[in-house]
């Protein structure tokens, strides 16, 4: 028999014990996330705004950046790798923006202007060896009007819009910059025999997203495609505020809310994303700590205003906004929404001061609807075209069949076209008039109302009308179009707010929706994570909590 | 027997060719944008169409079949609108997946199904019997999704026993066969394995008890055969059937095990399937069912085959 050494023993138990601490003392902090895949690593996230939430923000900066800072005050654009920006008077399409020095790809390379250029060559520009279709689905659309991008020195860009607009500092919070020079090394890895420069690019782009790497404060460590993925922190990450306290981030897909939840009750994961909501009482009683805030997000009907349509009336429009009783939806919600007065609330920049108010009085919307020409006896019948599920549809069921019952109230004869999300979502774009909406007098697509542009334009602007935009009932009003052009054309922050107030009003008191709710965002935690701020805003840092 | 081997795989061949057809067709023809899940709500028209240009879903249908089969045949599925990846290699990593635990849940199955199914059969309108027919009913039954979640809540969440979704303790993503990952595939296995158990009881039960009245049952027993020696006669009659159903279940459990695996997060095709509905990513999506169908088709080929091997006499007929 082998006789192992005394010192050999020690050794190994010193080395065993050593390693274990080290494994103790890392920190990991995993999150259960709604998508059901890892959204993209390659700097332009997919999954909607999850994605940026969780791969986007972490791992990357872009030009500017919201604010996460504060869960009371309304979520805003600050400076992020631009320390400023300024546009060109005499030209209002030019933009400058100044960069910040001394910042660092996780790769060692610099960011500079021209790491600039090339991010938004690659999404804007089809010659570009790095142009990537894959990524300008999801940043074209958020930044409709930027078209380039010039170095004027290493720390100094121009941008250019196709118009001049003043929405676009909040636009660029959407594209996170990538290393031009990581990219380089994975294009000369792609083997010498492919030679088409698009299939190149694409297999350049696939590996990159399996070793990505940005400015942000956590770092790409592993990949494991549809199943997880790991980042570490940045310890050199140039905004020390920011710099990680939690060693590791592990994100794994789970899109079933019942498994989110049983993976959180049984210990795999210290955070989920929107626990199923019959499960809250469980989570909150087994010690878990739950967070949600005012989302800009609504969950609205948007009407129809075509000839056809009840609702091209504005008193049937207002009477359904008097008859509905919000308060008794967050009831049935479990508290898990924000009662709906508009698309901005009060103590937001651009609420406005509106004269009409959207609340819950029912002979008031009786009394409109009676002057529109209904009654008991004559009740209006409409068609609202909704999914069963989707993306930011929160219940889409339940909250529907309360709203035909609230509505009932006012004469409202309200029947449901069911159709599966992505339909729904098709045919949002395609508009009222189209065969598509079944004859629909309204159509029920949550949106996310971050910027002016996603938040108001593509639904009142009359050049947003389908097939260009969102503005699904073709609304149209001339002074709402005045306010619009002039709110993208101010470029002082306060003053293009005031326009922006002034336009949430006049959608308020024109009433193209039913405002019924906004999102929270829930999410459930072991205590064991501190300094957790759930901002009013789709988005929440990681890079500032820390675990126990 | 080869003509026969012949015979059946060039039946198979029409089959399949007619399978991609339909999973090509059935994804086409359902409503909805298939770009839907990369561009944003208020994409241009304009870059609509450069999307529809690149993904080819600006050509005609029997344009985009042939493409679509030409590449199929050459191994290309495409690639996943959602992720960039290529399909085939989504698609196998999943198959292998839904496969171990399609396996797994098949010998649970097959094991108690048979345990039931024999006791049952032989102690007929017993105790015994009416406890495994019950069994079985529910296994029949119930819903699985359902029983899913019940199994989390009693096994993870409550007792914290075993974990409630995913496919190991991860970072790899590759398996191993070791506790440590095998702990993850027992719930989503014992789960699924209902199916088939419940199904493979009912068929024994029903075989063994025609079986045992029959006169060569009784010729047997007058000769002096034991008890043993008997029962080997009827397991060897009822093996052709209880295989036939199991190699049907099996194909169903590669194909039919969407709910189960949302509901363990288990990353197989029933998984694949469901993300790739919900992106409406077509490519993936009609990757997805051609491989299972074609799975599918060759199971049933196997099962054929292993049926004539065991009773040579459905060769003849």
């Amino acid at each position: 028999m082998k006789i192992v050494k005394p010192s050999a023993i020690l050794l190994a138990c010193l080395l065993g014990a050593g390693m274990s601490a080290a494994q103790a003392q890392e920190k990991v902090l995993r999150i259960a996330m709604t998508a059901g895949d890892i959204p993209r690593t390659s700097g332009q996230p997919d999954q909607g705004y999850e994605g940026n939430r969780f791969t986007g923000i972490p791992m990357y900066d872009g030009l500017t950046q919201w604010d996460l800072s504060s869960a009371s005050k309304a979520s805003v654009v600050i400076p992020d790798l631009a320390l400023s920006w300024s546009v060109n008077d005499a030209d209002k399409t030019k933009w400058i923006f100044k960069l910040r020095p001394g910042v660092k790809f996780h790769d060692g390379s610099p960011f500079n202007a021209d790491a600039v250029v090339w991010n938004v060559n690659k999404v804007l520009d089809k010659e570009a060896p790095q142009f990537d279709p894959a990524q300008i689905g999801v940043t074209a659309s958020r930044m409709p009007t930027l078209r380039s991008a010039r170095k004027i020195d290493d720390l100094t860009v121009e941008l250019t819009t196709s118009e001049p607009d003043s929405f676009l500092p909040i636009n660029l919070t959407n594209l996170f910059m990538a290393s031009p020079t990581q990219w380089a090394k994975k294009l000369a890895a792609v083997p010498a025999s492919v030679a088409d420069k698009a299939e190149r690019s694409k297999q350049a782009w696939a590996a990159f997203a399996a070793d990505a790497s940005g400015t942000g404060p956590f770092k790409q460590a592993k990949f494991v495609p549809r199943e997880r993925l790991e980042m570490v922190k940045n310890p050199e990450y140039w905004d020390a505020r920011r710099r990680p306290k939690i060693d590791r981030v592990v994100l794994l897909p789970l899109p079933e809310a019942s498994a989110r939840t049983a993976a959180l009750m049984s210990g795999q994961v210290d955070w989920i994303e929107a626990p199923a909501p019959d499960s809250l009482d469980a989570i909150k009683g087994r010690g878990f700590k739950l967070y949600s805030n005012l989302q800009p997000h609504l969950w609205p009907w948007q009407f129809s205003l075509l000839p056809d349509s009840p609702f091209k009336d504005k008193k049937v429009r207002q009477a359904a906004n008097l008859c509905l009783n919000r308060t008794a939806m967050k009831e049935l919600l479990g508290g898990l929404m924000v009662e709906a007065t508009g698309i901005a609330e009060p103590g937001d920049p651009w609420r406005g001061n509106p004269t009409f108010q959207i609340k819950y009085d029912l002979p008031a919307a009786q009394k409109l609807m009676q002057e529109a020409g209904y009654s008991a006896a004559k009740p209006v019948h409409v068609k609202v075209q909704t999914s069963a599920s989707g993306s930011g549809q929160m219940q889409p069921l339940p909250m529907n069949e309360f709203i035909q019952q609230s509505l009932k109230d006012c004469y409202f004869d309200v029947q449901f076209d069911v159709v599966e999300w992505n339909t729904l979502f098709s045919s949002w774009r395609l508009g009222a008039k189209d065969p598509a909406a079944h004859g629909a007098h309204a159509t029920n697509v949550s949106a996310a109302t971050m910027d002016p542009f996603f938040a108001m334009v593509r639904f009142v602007s009359t050049k947003a009308q389908p097939p260009v935009s969102n503005n699904w009932g073709y609304y149209s009003n001339a002074e709402t179009d005045a306010i619009i052009e002039k709110a993208r054309t101010t470029f002082d922050d306060k003053q293009r707010d005031a326009l922006l107030a002034q336009l949430q009003a006049r959608i308020i008191d024109e009433a193209p929706f039913l405002f019924v709710a906004h999102d929270v965002g829930p999410r459930a935690m072991t205590a064991k994570v501190k300094g957790v701020v759930q901002p009013k805003s789709w988005f929440i840092d990681i890079a500032t909590m820390s675990l126990d | 027997m080869i003509a026969y081997l012949l015979r059946r795989a060039g039946y198979a061949l029409p089959i399949m060719l007619g399978v991609s057809f339909l999973c090509f067709m059935l994804v086409h023809i359902a409503p909805g944008d298939p770009l839907v899940a990369i561009l944003p709500a208020d994409a241009s028209t304009e870059l609509q169409q450069q999307m529809m240009k690149l993904y080819g879903f600006d050509r005609s249908l029997p344009e985009q079949f042939f493409h679509w089969l030409w590449r199929a045949l050459h191994g290309d599925l495409g690639t996943s609108i959602a992720t960039s990846r290529p399909v085939t290699g989504e698609v196998f990593k999943a198959v292998g997946n839904t496969f171990m635990l399609a396996m797994m849940a098949t010998l649970i199955g097959f094991f108690f199904g048979c345990l039931f199914g024999f006791v049952a059969g032989y102690f007929r309108h017993s105790w015994a019997d009416r406890v495994a027919s019950f069994i079985s009913v529910i296994g029949v039954s119930v819903p699985h999704y359902w029983l899913g979640m019940v199994m989390v809540i009693v096994f993870s969440a409550k007792l914290q026993w075993l974990p409630a979704t995913g496919a190991g303790p991860g970072g790899s993503g590759e398996w191993t066969w070791d506790y440590e990952h095998l702990q993850y595939m027992l719930l989503p296995a014992i789960t699924m394995s209902f199916i088939p158990m419940g199904i493979v009881a009912r068929t024994v039960r029903a075989l063994v008890a025609e079986i045992l009245s029959q006169e060569f049952v009784v010729g047997l027993r007058a000769r002096g055969l034991g008890e043993y020696g008997v029962f080997k006669h009827v397991v060897k009659n009822c093996a052709p059937t209880a295989l036939a159903v199991m190699g049907l279940q099996l194909g169903y459990l590669l194909g039919g095990s969407i709910l189960i695996e949302t509901v363990f997060a288990w990353p197989g095709t029933g998984f694949l399937l469901n993300q790739a509905i919900f992106q409406r990513d077509l490519p993936l999506l009609q990757g997805t069912i051609l491989v299972l169908a074609l799975f599918f088709v060759a199971l049933n080929l196997i099962v054929d085959v292993l049926q004539t091997v065991f009773d040579p006499r459905i060769e003849r007929s």
